[in-house]
């Protein structure tokens, strides 16, 4: 009995919400159907009643009358067997950077840790965002902005997703110690998707939380997509992009952060590469340039932070010439041994070194990529 | 009248004697032949009539009747002809009794009456010992590598005739000469001074002859990688003597001998089936996995192998052997090899960081998926390989294959005083590797690395074979912070992400 009213603070109404959202799922699908990212934020600034009128005129009376029908045992039981902990915004747990806004979720059904959102601080967090699809390099920059972030006391937030999202979450976790990611899902908190990231997903929930206003149990729509972004927008103070093509999901989420006065930060790349495309032009609109997690804290306004990238100054001579070899692109053992002239036991000696150190990231086939510029 | 010769049948790689009972009796003429023979043995009648009455021998015109037995198994190849032409000779009273007591004949005739050679005549010779025969009689091209069996007498004959030409009581024939067994494996052939500016490869393939452990090559078309896997047997300690002749002997049976017997390599084309790589068929002939016993078997474009063919390797790179079941019976043949692997970074070959490639993500993550999917728990290294620059391929021939063989040899003496004859870092066991006495830096090291989450538990294990590895080539007691350091790179890493 105990352990109920622990974990389940939320009220009655805002419990329905994500009833009613689910059981709304395949209508707002076809009402989002043309420009899911741009529609499903007004909409979801409705109120119940409206929202149940405007996307389900024809059964409103009666999907309405059965949400309000759900009593709190039925829900209550649903949370539990799910593993799941809800609050919604009538509690004193629920982040107050939530409150604020029209569309803001009424509620939040989470597994793993409740008390991370209870003590929330919006400046002491960071959005990582970006592509499904990266390059080597994207993916490394994002792992290891999430570890240095996580290691300087920044929670990152990310979605979960295929490529960057999955990659922040990862180097967070890599930092060790609890509490340093939250991942935010389109679907139910207790479902893993996508699939793949299942053993991420079990991972964030013990080590972190994994937050959703969709009841347990519901799959992922179209429009839920840039419905969790909203609330990944307005969880933290900065919104850092990692990688996006133009039309990106990772820029609606931007454009979310801007329009809710958060700070938005984006990782150039190569002019000529799509996958700069939108994070340059974020910047070019006056986005913060991101090259490390340093940069990312500064934006945070975090006072007094050591945290400065990579001074490979303090590193010995041999460990430096081969950082600057990867960073010039040699990609693997031999190039740079041909570089630096060492013989090939040092070289992947100090490659591990520098690897654990997290300042170049070695892919399953071996290939080596820098992950901070050199100063 | 009765008569019996004794011949063999290869099932597998194993070698089974069989009993030619011959019985002539009145009757109508005919040529009877019973005992599950199959096709080919079935017409050794038609061969051995004609060689018999070519070779000035009476064919008895009466009713024979043939009989091989264990008659529950199955006879097959043409080897029966000479034990089954030397039984009705003596049947028909030609060749005289007990003249060929205690004798095993294996041979096909031809027409003429001249013997022919088969194949496996190394294990027939051995079979023949384990029978507790007297010698082997053998077709005179089989002498050499039937005489490499130890313990057995083999003669060698060119015509039937000779069963009854010689007058004296002794053994037809001529005494066999074995072949030269090249157990020492400086001869011509691929050598590793060829693989110029390749350093880390080269350590990689040095450190995968030393501990047997499985490599896999990713790199570009034209890297060298295929180059590379070829110049692995050359640096794989050379043949023990009881080693060399199991390879003979897989060679014999499979028709591969070459006149020098060295570490096998192969290389299967990837379309090949799960048969054709592990053995099967019926009856079950050895597949490419035995054929690379005691050397390397290189499997190119990883990849492109289905998938259920790779999983088959799983049990025998485990085990050394390769166990096949059958309705009629279960055949153990031998397996232990080195596994080498190659494989393009993508489907286009060109590699993710190459603004050619143009591959989907989806594309290079299903293929990185097959990569580290399959076998990736028996594969201990993964080794990136590029182009080498034009100044490393123009430059002076790297360092040849006989000093890296000295290196590896003396690292897997050491190898086999820890782990026992014939063993190797590569295979030992959970148990051996929790024994290997390893320093606290190295400890460090590797707690670091678990630590930040650059390597699980299983890896753990691989880190230490790795590091047992390179420490037994630097003459080490036991396994330095720096083998963990270089260990941790040249290891397979779980997932291609």
């Amino acid at each position: 009995m105990n352990s109920k009213s622990d974990q389940i603070q939320a009220c009655i109404e805002c419990l329905r919400r994500s009833w009613l959202l689910a059981d709304l799922g395949p209508f707002i699908e076809v009402a989002c159907d043309d420009r899911p990212g741009k529609r499903t934020p007004e909409l979801l600034a409705l109120d119940d009643r409206d929202l149940v009128q405007a996307m389900a005129p024809s059964r409103a009376k009666q999907m309405f009358a059965s949400n309000r029908g759900l009593g709190a045992d039925l829900l209550h039981g649903e949370l539990l067997a799910a593993r799941s902990w809800a609050i919604c915004r009538h509690d004193p747990s629920f982040p107050e950077v939530l409150l604020g806004s029209q569309d803001a979720p009424r509620c939040l059904i989470g597994r793993g840790d409740p008390s991370l959102l209870a003590e929330w601080d919006p400046g002491a967090s960071a959005t990582v965002v970006g592509s499904r699809r990266p390059t080597r390099e994207g993916l490394a920059q994002a792992r290891s902005l999430g570890r240095d972030l996580a290691r300087a006391g920044v929670v990152v937030v990310s979605g979960m997703a295929m490529g960057i999202d999955g990659a922040a979450h990862r180097g967070a976790l890599e930092a060790g110690g609890p509490g340093r990611t939250i991942a935010v899902l389109g679907c139910g908190a207790d479902r893993a998707y996508p699939g793949r990231h299942r053993g991420l997903h079990a991972e964030i929930t013990t080590q972190g939380a994994v937050i959703s206003e969709m009841p347990p149990g519901s799959r992922p729509w179209r429009w839920s997509f840039p419905a969790r972004n909203r609330i990944m927008a307005a969880l933290s103070s900065v919104t850092v992009v990692v990688e996006a093509r133009s039309g990106s999901g990772s820029l609606i989420t931007a454009d979310l952060a801007t329009s809710s006065g958060r700070d938005v930060g984006a990782v150039p790349g190569p002019v000529s590469s799509p996958l700069a495309e939108g994070t340059n032009s974020l910047i070019r609109d006056g986005a913060a340039l991101i090259r490390d997690a340093g940069d990312v804290v500064e934006a945070l306004g975090i006072p007094g932070n050591a945290l400065r990238g990579v001074d490979a100054f303090d590193r010995d001579p041999e460990s430096r010439a081969v950082l600057e070899a990867v960073a010039e692109g040699s990609s693997s053992v031999d190039p740079i041994v041909g570089r630096t002239g060492f013989p090939a036991e040092l070289v992947l000696s100090i490659l591990t070194r520098l690897e654990i150190d997290g300042l170049v990231e070695v892919s399953g086939t071996g290939e080596v990529v820098a992950v901070t510029t050199v100063r | 009248m009765l008569a019996k010769t004794v011949s063999f049948t290869v099932d597998g790689t194993a070698v089974r004697p069989v009993e030619v009972e011959v019985d002539v009796c009145r009757g109508l003429p005919s040529f009877g032949l019973v005992g599950l023979p199959d096709t080919a043995v079935r017409e050794a009648r038609e061969r051995v009539r004609s060689a018999m009455e070519n070779s000035g021998f009476d064919f008895p015109l009466r009713r024979i009747t043939a009989s091989l037995a264990p008659a529950d198994l199955r006879k097959n190849g043409p080897g029966f002809d000479l034990a089954l032409a030397g039984a009705l000779s003596i049947a028909a009273g030609e060749v005289p009794p007990g003249r060929l007591d205690g004798w095993g004949l294996v041979g096909e005739l031809a027409l003429d009456g001249s013997v022919r050679p088969v194949r496996g005549a190394l294990a027939m010779a051995e079979g023949a010992r384990e029978a507790g025969l007297r010698g082997i009689l053998v077709a005179t091209p089989n002498g050499p590598e039937a005489a490499l069996a130890e313990g057995i007498t083999v003669r060698t004959i060119d015509g039937l005739s000779e069963l009854r030409a010689t007058t004296g009581e002794g053994p037809p024939g001529n005494a066999a000469v074995p072949m030269e067994l090249g157990i020492h494996p400086d001869r011509e052939g691929p050598d590793l001074a060829d693989l110029r500016g390749q350093p880390g490869l080269r350590r990689a393939l040095e450190v995968s002859a030393a501990g047997a452990h499985g490599l896999l090559m990713v790199g570009p078309p034209g890297a060298g990688k295929s180059l590379a896997a070829r110049r692995l047997p050359s640096i794989l300690p050379g043949l023990a003597r009881d080693e060399a002749l199991e390879v003979a002997r897989i060679g014999g049976i499979c028709g591969t001998l070459a006149p020098d017997v060295t570490r096998p390599f192969r290389a299967p084309h990837h379309t090949v089936t799960r048969a054709g790589l592990i053995g099967g068929g019926l009856p079950p002939r050895p597949g490419e996995i035995t054929l690379a016993h005691r050397g390397v078997l290189f499997l190119d474009e990883l990849p492109e192998f289905r998938r259920e063919v790779l999983e088959a390797l799983r049990e025998p790179l485990e085990a050394g052997r390769v166990e096949i079941s059958r309705a009629n019976g279960q055949y153990s043949m031998p397996a232990r090899f080195v596994l080498v692997a190659a494989a393009n970074p993508c489907p286009c070959g060109r590699g993710d960081s190459d603004p050619g490639c143009n591959c989907s993500r989806a594309a290079i993550d299903r293929y990185s998926h097959a990569l580290s999917g399959a076998l990736a728990d028996r594969i201990d290294m993964t080794v990136s390989v590029t182009q080498p620059g034009f100044e490393s391929m123009s430059g002076p021939a790297g360092e040849g294959s006989g000093k890296v063989r000295e290196r590896v040899e003396s690292a897997r003496r050491r190898m086999e005083a820890r782990l026992g004859p014939g063993r190797a870092n590569g295979d030992a066991t959970r148990e051996e590797t929790a024994g290997f006495s390893v320093t606290p830096g190295a400890l460090a090291l590797l707690g670091e690395a678990t630590r930040t989450r650059r390597l699980s538990g299983r890896g753990h294990d691989r880190v230490l074979r790795l590091g047992r590895t390179l420490a037994d080539l630097g003459g080490r007691k036991s396994i330095a912070e720096e083998d963990v350091a270089v260990a941790l790179q040249l290891r397979s890493r779980e997932g291609a992400g």
